[in-house]
């Protein structure tokens, strides 16, 4: 990832983005943080978040008009929060000392003429920056007309307690001054800046043009006027409406640009974003319950402890994280995508030797682009990962452990063993070529064959064949070089057969088909056999529950026609439909996709576990790795193809449990030896001694071994080897046997003991760690 | 982790000798690893026992993963 692409990625994701009510103050005071310390009955830290950005927060706090409620996100849902009081309340609790820090000094004489709230805004911003300040006021103290505000709202003690503060921070304070032009220009001439407070001034005229309001006219967006080193602010009350806040920005304004000034840097850059703003953050409010604003029982006195935190518990702490809120991997990280995605930026530039964190998480994306459906800017985290697993594996850091199994299990599918390409049995020509995908083949071999009788029972012109994988599991391995390989044979086949249209069983197939080989035109077997018609056999499965849940593969997503037609093939085999939460535009993965389970199989395994509970009814599915993923999971579930297509009358295919990858490939198997046989050939694989092993293994050695993905392939070749060199270990107490094998890069041990003419398999485990040698 | 248990409960099928405790060398990745483990050295046989590939060594393996 190039840090332009970074900045693209973390631009899409608004999770960062200031919640409304700070995007609405004009001082962007962390609202929603004050409200959760306050949840947390944390009067002090809610006080110390106010402190933090607000200007002499006792007066402040009292008095602010808060515009932030306006635009609250509780507001149609009971009310915005009540921000103001509930400030009223915190600077009226805070007892402890309100210690203001000042920054290391600063050799820069400011002048602040005139000490309203916009004046002593700029003086207090200016000396907790450490600058010197003085400050001119033509009155006899500071503060302006704050002292015309009622007592009630804002009690004298207070403000002269706040405006103390000035003098504790060291301002050199002037009251009662004449002003006029010769002791402004007297000032200007001793002070490297003056912040003029328009308030103040009361008709003194300082010789500066005045705008159509008849004050001093200011640049709005940093406060300077013509005259060079006098800036100005405040007066806001004389347009009409009185906004504290807004005038303490007025004064804050010019604050800063007089801090630039003595940092020589430029005033008015990247300032747009100051005073308030339109919010970019999303909150989806939907699932949240009206709950209506509290009102202080005395609201001379305001809220009480008890109320406070009411009244702060409604507030949402608004924030995005919708993608997050549906899925596991998402969640399990702890973040969100913006964050991900400096993660994955730094983990490809991190120095040698240290730990990429992120190697695993990278891998553990299913790629179901869920988020980008849900996501209000189209975050698609599976783009971002898949392009991740290419500069892993550009960097040589990719484990192999990550993606090997199923990238053998996919040169598997497009070897000897199950690739196959041939016109239909006794015709010359192929209108049609079935593609009926190495998963389905592996997970419903007989009902594969009979769904291929049936469509050229139904479809004229030829309906040839082809076997093999579609390249997905190299696709999300990010091995460009295999994926390619495998669209070429696919390509290249279909050129030579006179490019006939593609019949899919598999949503995954059919979109890489249509990604990647654009040029073949394909349709959906559920398709053809909803306008062909059902076959005879269709529906004669006993179902014990006649309502079913429909599990749609995520690649399905983007196709609701062909999940219509799901549903329409199964209400005509007289099954009712109870959707799930998650159907249609936003089902998640079972964990196969993305090659989730092969990085993460804990987690591939909890993403499973959390969508068997979402629902008691059996689940239908239509993608084989669904069902296959489901059902070892222990959920009833069956795909349509074993209802279509029963192989045995009466069966209850919801019942028929798990596979191995071993029975997958044998599967796969069956599937070509059959069709061979019609056409009168052979399957011309050699077959190897080891595999005339006769093997027994109890059903849960069985689940072990496929959950520790050795095959049974694995386990022959280990006894046949130790069996054939006797290189073997026995135990005293059992007299069963140990042996081990490394064929390639995993380590395979297999425990077993003879029995009749064949052995029986107790055990099997596997590692990755190479075994070197032994010390002689 | 003491693997003398396994070396007295297995012995070597190929000679018939018993198993004895010899440092075994690992690589993965870019990483090495080594471990006292029951073995034979006469036949160049060792025996790496399950808890130990469930244990340390698939954590030593998630470890190189992420170097
Ligand atoms: S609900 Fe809370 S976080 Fe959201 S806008 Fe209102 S005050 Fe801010
Ligand atoms: S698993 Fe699906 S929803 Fe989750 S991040 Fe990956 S593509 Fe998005
Ligand atoms: S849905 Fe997710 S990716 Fe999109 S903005 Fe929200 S948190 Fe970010
Ligand atoms: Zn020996």
């Amino acid at each position: 990832m190039e840090k332009n692409e970074l900045i693209a990625w973390e631009n899409k994701c608004i999770q960062e983005e200031s919640p409304e009510c700070t995007s609405a103050c004009p001082l962007h005071v962390d609202a929603r943080l004050f409200l959760k310390e306050l949840q947390r009955g944390d009067w002090d830290a809610a006080y110390k978040v106010l402190s933090k950005t607000m200007p002499l927060p006792g007066i402040l706090g009292r008095i602010c008009d808060h515009p932030c409620e306006e635009k609250c996100k509780r507001g149609p849902i009971g009310g915005p929060i009540a921000i103001g009081t509930l400030e009223k309340f915190c600077v009226e609790k805070f007892a402890g000392k309100k210690r203001v820090q000042p920054l290391p000094r600063k050799n820069h004489r400011i002048a602040i003429v005139g000490a309203g709230l916009a004046g002593v805004t700029a003086a207090w911003d200016l000396l907790k920056k450490g600058f010197i300040v003085s400050v001119f006021e033509p009155g006899d103290r500071l503060g302006g007309y704050l002292w015309d505000l009622p007592e009630q709202l804002l009690p004298r003690d207070v403000l002269t307690e706040e405006l103390s503060i000035l003098e504790i921070l060291k301002a050199d304070i002037h009251l009662g001054i004449r002003l006029d032009t010769t002791l402004f220009d007297q000032i200007c001439g001793e002070y490297e800046a003056v912040i003029v407070d328009r308030d103040s001034l009361q008709g003194i005229d300082l010789s500066l043009p005045l705008d159509s309001d008849g004050l001093i006219a200011i640049d709005p967006a940093t406060g300077t006027t013509v005259r060079d080193g006098v800036l100005a602010g405040g007066g806001t009350r004389f347009r009409g409406s009185f906004s504290p806040v807004m005038e303490t920005l007025e004064g804050r304004k010019p604050a800063l640009s007089v801090e630039r000034m003595m940092q020589k840097v430029g005033l008015g850059f990247g300032r747009e974003n100051e005073g308030p703003q339109p919010s970019r953050l999303y909150t989806n409010v939907e699932e949240i319950a009206s709950v209506p604003r509290v009102f202080p029982a005395d609201s001379a006195r305001g809220y009480t402890e008890e109320e406070t935190l009411r009244e702060a518990g409604r507030c949402i702490q608004c924030e995005c994280k919708e993608c997050v809120k549906k899925c596991l991997f998402l969640e399990r990280y702890k973040g969100y995508p913006k964050k991900y995605a400096r993660e994955i930026f730094n983990n490809e530039r991190i120095l040698l030797g240290a730990a990429h964190q992120y190697n695993v998480f990278t891998n553990s994306c299913s790629t179901c682009g869920l988020c980008e459906t849900i996501c209000p800017n189209d975050f698609s985290m599976a783009d971002m990962c898949l392009e991740a697993r290419r500069e892993l594996l550009n960097l040589k850091i990719m484990p192999p452990s990550f993606h090997e199994f199923a990238l053998d299990d996919m040169a598997f599918s497009n070897g000897e063993s199950f690739a196959l390409f041939r016109h239909e049995p006794g015709k010359s020509e192929s209108a049609w070529l079935y593609f009926p995908s190495c998963q389905l083949c592996g997970s419903a071999p007989g009902e594969v064959l009979s769904s291929y009788r049936h469509i050229r029972e139904r479809l004229s012109g030829g309906v040839g064949i082809m076997l093999g994988c579609c390249g997905a599991p190299a696709f999300w391995a990010g091995r460009d070089d295999l994926f390619r390989e495998a669209l070429d044979g696919i390509r290249t086949s279909w050129e030579e057969v006179g490019k006939p249209r593609v019949i899919i069983a598999c949503s995954t197939c059919r979109n890489i088909f249509q990604e990647h080989l654009p040029e073949i035109e394909t349709v959906s077997l559920w398709n053809i056999i909803l306008e062909s018609g059902i076959p005879a056999s269709a529906g004669k499965q006993c179902s014990a529950t006649p309502t079913v849940s429909v599990v749609d593969p995520c690649a399905s997503r983007h196709d609701p026609v062909g999940q219509k037609n799901i549903r329409r093939i199964l209400q005509s085999l007289g099954m009712e439909i109870d959707e799930l939460p998650l159907s249609g535009e936003t089902p998640e993965c079972c964990g196969y996709g993305g090659l989730m389970y092969n990085a993460n199989p804990t987690l591939a395994r909890d993403v499973v576990e959390r969508r068997t509970t979402a629902s008691d009814n059996d689940y239908l599915a239509y993608c084989a790795m669904c069902r296959d993923n489901f059902a070892f999971a222990g959920k009833r579930i069956s795909h349509i193809i074993e209802h279509l297509f029963p192989t045995v009358e009466g069966a209850d295919p919801a019942a028929r449990g798990w596979i191995s990858w071993s029975e997958r490939r044998a599967g796969r198997v069956r599937v070509k030896e059959t069709i061979l046989r019609e056409l009168g050939e052979k399957m011309d694989a050699q077959s190897e001694e080891y595999e005339k092993l006769n093997l027994t293994m109890s059903p849960e050695v069985r689940k072990r071994i496929d959950e520790r993905r050795i095959l049974e392939e694995d386990i022959r070749k280990v006894i046949y080897r130790a069996e054939s060199t006797g290189k073997k270990m026995r135990s005293k107490e059992s007299g069963n046997y140990l042996a081990y094998l490394q064929p390639a890069n995993v380590t395979y041990w297999v425990e077993y003991v003879p029995e009749g003419d064949g052995f029986s398999v107790l055990n099997a485990y596997c590692h990755r760690m190479k075994i070197v040698g032994i010390k002689k | 982790m003491n693997f003398s248990q396994e070396a007295t409960a297995w012995i070597c099928a190929s000679c018939g000798g018993s198993l004895e405790l010899t440092k075994v060398f690992f690589s993965y990745m870019k990483g090495n690893f080594e471990v006292d483990l029951p073995a034979c050295p006469a036949c160049d046989l060792v025996l790496v026992p399950e808890s130990l590939v469930s244990g340390r060594m698939a954590e030593a393996e998630r470890i190189l993963e992420d170097k």
